[in-house]
């Protein structure tokens, strides 16, 4: 354990490596020094371009036999309701080209409502809620929609630095058409006052960019006396597989 | 074109979402070859809570497109997932993929891991390949950091190293920056 090594940087050290940062990346840099334990863990040399081939150009195909349909609501998971805020988070998944991903397996984890994660290496001494895993699975539709019903996450502490914290945030895995779409990233909510101290928020140095992460409020998605709704989008990169002519796996 | 979703790192808080029961068995344990190796960092040391995906092509170089990855009843769907151990070792129970198209063969496969801000992408070339146009644009060593190792018990060993002087190749395609 490294508990017993140099000091903890304060936020304000991190905050100015943070502006310190050359701006415009619109993906993560590999290596963000604010962010510590991206220091041993990213490549130093150059990535080598490859022209995908075999199964590079297909992603894997997952169907109604792998995924229950309940696993899409984080809220019916234990014996009773879990505490926060009740909320829809939906949207489409799109391929580069602006194609919905259709079918598709999408995966989350969050925290509970009081920043807490059922991980036996969370060890913020936030209570666990015995209502709420904080899992959720479910597949596309023929648009490329997807949706969970869950609770608000809650922000949490860790290690980076003296009082880090991150916002509150989803986890979401995705996949496309194409092996070489994978994604994971996280979805943050609108006006996080954390979104400025965060070293893996701000390891994407393009302000535009970065927004693209942030779910929107639609007051049309919240339901009368049960919830609030946010749309959140997720673009992938494009496919390189050549779409057959009137193909369609719906 | 709409404008994509950047990356964020898997953290180290996916163990009770990402692993299940099955994931790294594309074959049941026993009946296939097991490919394995350990992830390291620049230090030189394991990375206990990284993530690896394949993809692949079935003995015959056919790329399944066939679902049941999650339920794994007996249908060999190509893809598999491993998160490592405490010794920073995956595992993957499957079989050695065929030629596709007439190219060498290979396990298509993503890396993620806490600390790693985006996911990484790799090849894995079964020992002794064919001409391959990747290969052929590396040097010897690097060649060599591309190609699983036949271990003794016929198994397929295949380490990684996330950096340093031996840091592996990752790879990046048209339309990635
Ligand atoms: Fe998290």
């Amino acid at each position: 354990m490294n508990e017993t090594a140099a000091p903890l940087p304060t936020q304000a050290q991190i905050s100015a490596e943070i502006a310190a940062a050359p701006s415009g990346r619109s993906e993560p840099a590999l290596g963000f020094a604010p962010y510590r334990s991206s220091l041993l863990r990213f490549p130093t040399k150059d990535l080598r371009q490859a022209d995908p081939e075999g199964a590079e150009l297909l992603a894997p195909v997952f169907g109604q036999h792998d995924v229950d349909p309940l696993e899409a609501d984080l809220t019916i998971q234990a014996g009773g309701e879990p505490l926060g805020e009740r909320i829809l988070l939906t949207g489409r998944v799109l391929d580069g080209d602006g194609r919905p991903v259709r079918h598709q397996l999408v995966e989350i984890w969050q925290a509970n409502a009081s920043g807490r994660y059922i991980h036996q290496r969370d060890q913020h001494p936030a209570p666990i809620d015995p209502n709420f895993t904080g899992v959720g699975r479910c597949l596309t539709d023929a648009d490329g929609n997807y949706s969970f019903t869950t609770i608000k996450p809650g922000p949490y502490p860790w290690q980076n630095h003296r009082n880090a914290w991150r916002p509150a945030h989803v986890h979401f895995s995705l996949f496309g058409t194409d092996f070489t779409q994978r994604l994971v990233t996280q979805m943050y909510f609108p006006g996080d006052q954390l979104f400025a101290l965060d070293p893996i928020y701000q390891s994407i140095t393009d302000p535009a960019a970065r927004e693209r992460l942030v779910a929107t409020y639609e007051h049309d998605l919240s339901q009368h006396e049960w919830l609030l709704g946010y749309r959140w989008d997720i673009v992938l990169t494009g496919s390189h597989a050549t779409p057959l002519e009137g193909e369609d796996h719906a | 074109m709409p404008e994509r979703t950047p990356g964020q790192t898997v953290g180290p808080f996916f163990h009770y979402a990402l692993p299940y029961d099955g994931d790294r068995e594309l074959m049941p344990v026993g009946t296939g070859i097991r490919l394995h190796g350990i992830v390291y960092d620049g230090a030189g040391e394991p990375v206990p809570d990284a993530l690896l995906e394949i993809r692949q092509a079935d003995a015959a170089g056919v790329v399944p497109q066939v679902p049941g990855s999650l339920l794994r009843n007996g249908v060999f769907t190509g893809w598999g997932r491993s998160s490592t151990d405490l010794a920073g070792e995956y595992w993957f129970s499957t079989v050695e993929p065929g030629s596709v198209d007439g190219g060498a063969p290979f396990f298509a496969v993503t890396v993620f891991a806490r600390g790693l801000l985006d996911r990484l992408f790799t090849r894995i070339y079964l020992p002794n390949p064919p001409a391959d146009r990747l290969l052929a644009s590396l040097d010897h060593e690097d060649q060599a950091r591309m190609i699983a190792t036949r271990e003794k018990d016929g198994s397929l060993r295949f380490d990684l190293h996330l950096q340093g002087d031996n840091q592996s190749i990752f790879l990046t395609y048209p339309g990635h920056q």
